[in-house]
């Protein structure tokens, strides 16, 4: 294998990256929480004292440990149990977790069972050839599909490698093994080419440490990508006793091996001085056995080991913060995290109030507030926050026996509130504070835990005569879901107050959401803990009435105003929104002359070809019924009825048909046009367009847009008469309504409003389709810019086609004072009978009037609200007073 | 017709994802009924809500919305199974209904995605397999007081998603996506199984995998930085790696940015549409995200990019635009 491919270096995780480069020198491994190695751990394990022994755990990674081993070899606990629990309980210390994990085991299954709680990128430690080959592999592939890197001891079927030429025989196996048949990254092997006593006054040790130095490097050079580490407490195995040698070995055999190419190890951080600090003569006498320099190195060690005894080092933690007024140490224990002290701290603290409680009421909320200010700014993250929350429930757990004490009235609890996070989210912090606050505050809290459906909720709550009803949620689709149990409340009919927490939730979210769908009793947002108390106090307590009615105020102004912030939105002057109209470029060969310019009527059009034309969906929603057109007839919930009125209508339909009850008429009229001074339209009368047969005045969007969307007018979609270009413009007036007048009356003397309604319907939908086919008509035929448009009326229905067709009234064009222009070009009363009322209404109603735009780009928008300026300029341009045109505008005023 | 291969394509231009499912399944405003249609009708537990059941019972509805998302321009369309285990049906009480889901999931998307690239051949449309999160974490507890207690386990949730990753292959999907990854041991778990089942079924499908960074520290919910993250998944041969969800376009850059530099992998993301407002809404204009989105293409940061919660066909529409305007992001960092 040759050296010219760089590989990618080893690369772990913990919640951090750990990168081991050429330049990274020397990853150091913690060695203490490993039972084998320390008797402090064996015990805390076997007692079951977790919480200290992760406080080994953590004192190694303060004390500069860039992995953390973790070992549970030991006949009196079940290792695997203990390597499970300790390594979910280093999950949830984020200070330790942020460390890559080495999973330390000679039994297989502790080694698997420890990977499957690492998140984070670790070690094996370790697997070898011992047990063969396919053991071997197969182990090695289990360790790459749980993702970790390994570390492979030099052991064969023979047993451990003693000497060099076994090392990187059994090296090279392995690594080829590793490489070319399990197909492991060889950046993830880490070899551990046995670091063995030295020193020990035996003649086959004396080249311990130099077999290892020369392996190493022989592996570095030889085996790429692959990284040596090493136990290294081994090498001073024969000077227990004797620490000040010990270190000076641990650091004078590290110097070696790192020159050669190690670039990792268990090392007692404790246990290791700076190499340059090593009393030079000890120093020459360690390397003298460590690299084999002289015959009599050992003895001259032993020797000189019996009288060097140094200083002891002293372990030094910065305790400042233990200085500081008792309220700033609960604060800097709950924002770090810290359980050691809280008691102590606790307990000063609680002589300085009147009563216990006020201890979590003050200074521990005040600290929480803070865990919840960082949190919120992202300079803590979620594992540290769950820690906080640890310190507190310590603190308030010590304080609890004194609440008892203090309660002042007998054992009967204030009230049961039913705690839960809802479904669907698991952040629980907030709840459990809340539940611990009220639970001092002598409430039965029944907590249900996280993720709980409505259904259990509101279950546990009749079932235990519960008082209220706290719901609680951190992310955003649980404010639906809190929507959902208030919805679920009403409907069980339950009476009691519903209270709302959790840090996606807000007092405008319960105003405008929830309070409206529970109204059996009051929902009331809780900003956080410390305000549960008073709330649930006032919700329960002889003050309600009066607190209920504040809340309910205080919510409906909250509901008005959002429904007036909704609406506040930015306009722009006119003059802006005319700069930023919709840029098309002209070019006459995008505009198509019409085939037959002038106006056009249809006396007695066929409803037959007319109801091909029909979109149903509408016509279902006008009797209410949601959903679409033909699936609608199949509906779950209203197919039945939707079927049984679509058989009826078409029956109507048909004799509709037959008898001629209806007649349809219509107009249209294609004239040049071109518009002027942006927002209107000149309607000529011949193409020399010398005569202005009309004006069309256009309104224009003002809402401030975002930087790629225009403000948009429908003059934009007619060709300016500055550039020259000849541009057109359609109108058309249709109806299917007459001769309706005699029938309805008729059903209505007959008192049969469903037939006097359906038959309505039926009009107005068939004055839409009749609409829709003179308009694919026009594009084909009669303007013929479409000729080869071949669309099905789903198309139609969805728009497909080119061109529009906006009516006056509708939100392209909202001004109905447009449409008595529209009808004088058509001619549209006499050629169709339909007539405008004074407000602008189509009679008969069954009728549909609107502009034809044929662009290519032209397309449909709503105009929105508009500003004063342009309700000034609009009756400028029309001639009409300004109070006019805000009559006829009011639901488009901005102002 | 002979499939052009995606990890081929991939290095010509930059693809499309699609956009949010449950966005557009909430447009069809279902209720109770229509999520029970055809075999749940007498199922005891309420089934409104659970979306991937709607694979079986408005199957049209489901390939309405991967059609109108393909019509948009996606490359790529998630199956409707991102709560397709066993794990996060047990809510419903439907574990015995999870094959079927994710195997007519596959299905249907796959009949969409072969009707396109019949139309147009030079753009062949996918399918990616959508393996969600679980509603359970395996890296922390749910019980504040017993910080060791885990309400999953490991093998746990390698048994379900080793059910759901079938499934999804015999169904016929052409990618699996491992999505809105917010601890990393369960991302783990589905890798374990997708390795497992890939084996077993002699398939070699792209894994796509994609974090969610949930907060404003910048990390996992379960602590991880963007790189340790990425560290964590990078044992098996992934095709690309990405973030999704959370946060909006513009919150994701330095994250993603953070993914360019170090993965040895393709880089996807599929931003929400934008930061959701305070009634949990998503309200960002494709015009907005589209904005915000061309920043990422013209860092050349991403070589798949679609959208999550809150985008719609007119999001996706945008964006597909967008990318035909800039180059294709190389790999930088080596495997």
């Amino acid at each position: 294998m040759s050296n010219k491919n760089i590989l990618p270096p080893l690369k772990l995780s913990g919640l951090e990256p750990l990168i081991v480069t050429s330049e990274s020198n020397f990853i150091n491994v913690g060695e203490r929480t490993n039972v084998t190695g320390s008797k402090k751990f064996l015990r805390l394990i076997k007692e079951d004292k977790y919480e200290e022994a992760l406080e080994v755990a953590l004192d190694q990674v303060e004390g500069g440990a860039q992995i953390i081993d973790v070992n549970m070899d030991e006949g009196m606990i079940d290792g695997k149990e203990a390597m499970v629990k300790f390594l979910n309980l280093i999950a949830s210390e984020p200070d330790i977790a942020r460390v890559p994990i080495m999973v330390d085991s000679s039994k297989w299954e502790i080694i698997e069972a420890g990977l499957k709680c690492v998140q984070g990128k670790g070690v094996v430690n370790s697997i070898s050839l011992k047990d063969g080959e396919e053991l071997f592999k197969e182990r090695a592939k289990t360790i790459r599909r749980l993702g970790a890197a390994v570390i492979v001891m030099a052991f064969d079927e023979d047993g451990q490698a003693d000497n060099y030429e076994r090392r990187i025989e059994i090296c090279k196996r392995s690594y080829d093994i590793l490489v070319e048949e399990v197909n492991f990254p060889p950046q993830d092997i880490i070899f551990d080419p046995n670091i063995f006593p030295v020193a020990t006054g035996m003649e086959e040790h004396r080249n311990n440490a130099l077999d290892f130095f020369n392996a190493t490097e022989w592996i570095r050079k030889n085996l790429p990508g692959a990284n040596v580490s090493g136990g290294v407490s081994n090498v001073s195995f024969s000077f227990r006793g004797n620490n000040a040698v010990r270190e000076a070995m641990h650091s004078a055999f590290l110097y070696h091996a790192i020159q050669r190419g190690m670039n990792m190890g268990i090392v007692n951080p404790a246990l290791l001085g700076v190499y340059d600090d090593i009393d030079k003569e000890l120093l020459e006498k360690v390397e003298d056995v460590l690299l084999n320099r002289r015959e009599d190195a050992t003895e001259r060690l032993l020797d000189f080991a019996e009288n060097f005894t140094g200083e002891k080092k002293e372990k030094v933690v910065d305790l400042a913060w233990r200085n500081q007024p008792v309220k700033d140490r609960l604060a800097h224990a709950l924002v770090k995290g810290i359980t050691e002290y809280i008691e102590e701290d606790t307990e000063e603290c609680r002589h300085n109030y009147k009563r216990p409680i006020e201890v979590i009421e003050g200074p521990l909320m005040d600290g929480m507030n803070i865990v919840g200010d960082l949190f919120g700014s992202g300079k803590m993250f979620l594992p540290q926050v769950v820690k906080s929350a640890r310190v507190m429930k310590k603190a308030v757990a010590y304080l609890l026996p004194y609440i008892e004490d203090d309660k002042q009235e007998g054992d009967k609890p204030n009230g049961k509130i039913v705690m839960a996070t809802v479904k669907g989210d698991v952040h629980d912090i907030g709840k459990n504070i809340v539940g611990v606050v009220l639970g001092c505050n002598n409430y039965d809290v029944i907590d249900l835990g996280v993720m709980v459906p409505a259904e259990k909720i509101i279950q546990t709550a009749i079932e235990n005569n519960a008082d209220a009803i706290g719901l609680s949620g951190l992310i955003t689709p649980s404010l639906d879901e809190m929507v959902t149990v208030a919805k679920e409340m009403e409907r069980a009919d339950i009476d009691i107050p519903l209270l709302i927490g959790g840090a996606t939730t807000s007092r405008v979210h319960t105003a405008v959401k929830i309070e409206q769908f529970y109204t059996k009793n009051q929902t009331v947002h809780i900003l956080d803990a410390s305000r549960s108390v008073t709330a649930v106090e006032s919700l329960l307590g002889n003050k309600r009435n009066e607190f209920v009615s504040n809340i309910k105020e205080e919510y409906k102004k909250l509901r008005e105003h959002h429904l007036k912030s909704k609406s506040r939105k930015t306009y722009i002057p006119l003059e802006e929104a005319r700069a930023n109209k919709f840029p098309i470029e002209w070019k006459q060969s995008d505009i198509k002359v019409p085939n037959q310019l002038g106006v056009f009527n249809f006396e007695d059009y066929s409803l037959e070809e007319i109801l091909e034309y029909t979109d149903w969906t509408p016509f279902f929603q006008a009797w209410e019924l949601a959903g679409r057109f033909p699936k609608i007839l199949e509906d779950e919930v209203v197919g039945e009825s939707a079927t049984k009125l679509y058989e009826e209508a078409q029956e109507l339909l048909k004799t509709i048909i037959e008898e001629k009850w209806l007649t349809a008429k219509g107009v249209y009229g294609l004239f040049p046009a071109n518009s002027i001074n942006d927002d209107d339209i000149e309607i000529y009368t011949d193409e020399s367009r010398t005569e202005v047969l009309h004006v069309q005045h256009s309104m224009r969007s003002q809402l401030k847009k975002s930087k790629k969307a225009h403000n948009l007018a429908l003059a934009d979609f007619i060709a300016p008469k500055e550039s020259g270009i000849k541009d057109y413009i359609g109108g058309f007036v249709v109806t299917s309504g007459i001769g309706i007048d005699e029938h309805i009356k008729r059903f209505k003397d007959d008192h049969d409003d469903y037939n006097a309604i359906m038959l309505q319907a039926l009009a107005d939908r068939l004055a839409e389709s009749f609409a829709e086919l003179l308009h694919a008509r026009v594009r084909k035929e009669f303007w013929g810019y479409s000729p080869d448009e071949d669309l099905d009326n789903e198309a139609l229905i969805r728009e497909k086609y080119k061109g529009i067709r906006p009516a006056p009234g509708y939100p392209a064009c909202p001004d109905h004072t447009e449409k008595p222009g529209l009808f004088k070009i058509l001619n549209a009363t006499e050629h169709t009978t339909v007539e405008l009322t004074e407000h602008m209404a189509m009679y008969p109603t069954a009728a549909v009037a609107g502009w034809y735009f044929g662009h290519p780009e032209a397309k449909y928008f709503g105009v929105g609200k508009i500003a004063k300026d342009q309700v000034e300029s609009l009756a400028k341009r029309k001639g009409k007073s300004v109070e006019e045109m805000e009559k006829w505008l009011a639901s488009n005023l901005s102002y | 017709m002979a499939k052009e291969d995606i990890r081929e394509i991939v290095k010509e231009r930059i693809l499309v994802l699609d956009g949010a499912m449950g966005t557009m399944i909430q447009q069809y405003k279902l209720e109770e009924e229509d999520f029970r249609k055809g075999g749940f009708e007498d199922h005891h537990k309420s089934l409104k809500g659970n979306n991937d059941l709607l694979s079986l019972t408005q199957p049209e509805i489901i390939q309405e919305i991967h059609r109108k998302y393909y019509a948009a321009g996606a490359d790529i369309c998630e199956t409707n199974t991102f709560s397709g285990t066993t794990i996060a049906q047990a809510d419903y009480d439907l574990e015995s209904a999870v094959y079927d889901i994710n195997y007519q999931s596959a299905k249907l998307a796959k009949e969409v995605a072969d009707e396109f690239t019949a139309k147009e051949p030079n753009k062949p449309r996918y399918v990616a397999g959508a393996i969600g999160p679980t509603n359970r974490t395996a890296s922390i507890s749910p019980d504040v007081n017993d910080p060791a207690f885990r309400a999953i386990s490991f093998d746990e949730l390698v048994e379900a998603y080793s059910l759901q990753v079938k499934a999804l292959i015999e169904g016929g999907v052409d990618l699996l996506l491992v999505e809105t990854i917010f601890d990393t041991l369960n991302a783990k778990a589905a890798l374990y199984a997708i390795d497992v089942i890939q084996e077993e079924l002699k398939t070699d499908l792209p894994i796509m995998i994609s974090g969610t960074i949930t907060d404003a520290s910048g990390r996992t919910l379960t602590g991880q930085t963007t790189e340790a993250f990425l560290i964590s998944i990078s044992h098996l041969p992934v095709f690309s790696v990405g973030l999704n969800c959370a946060l909006g376009a513009t919150e994701l850059r330095q994250y993603l940015k953070i993914m360019d530099e170090k993965a040895p992998f393709f880089v996807s993301a599929h931003p929400n549409a934008g930061l959701p407002n305070e009634f949990g809404e998503y309200d960002e204009t494709p015009e907005i995200m589209g904005e915000q989105i061309e920043e990422f293409l013209k860092e050349g940061l991403v070589n798949i990019i679609g959208g999550c919660c809150g985008t719609t066909p007119e999001h996706i529409e945008v964006i597909a635009e967008l990318v035909k305007k800039y180059e294709v992001r190389k790999i930088k960092e080596m495997a």
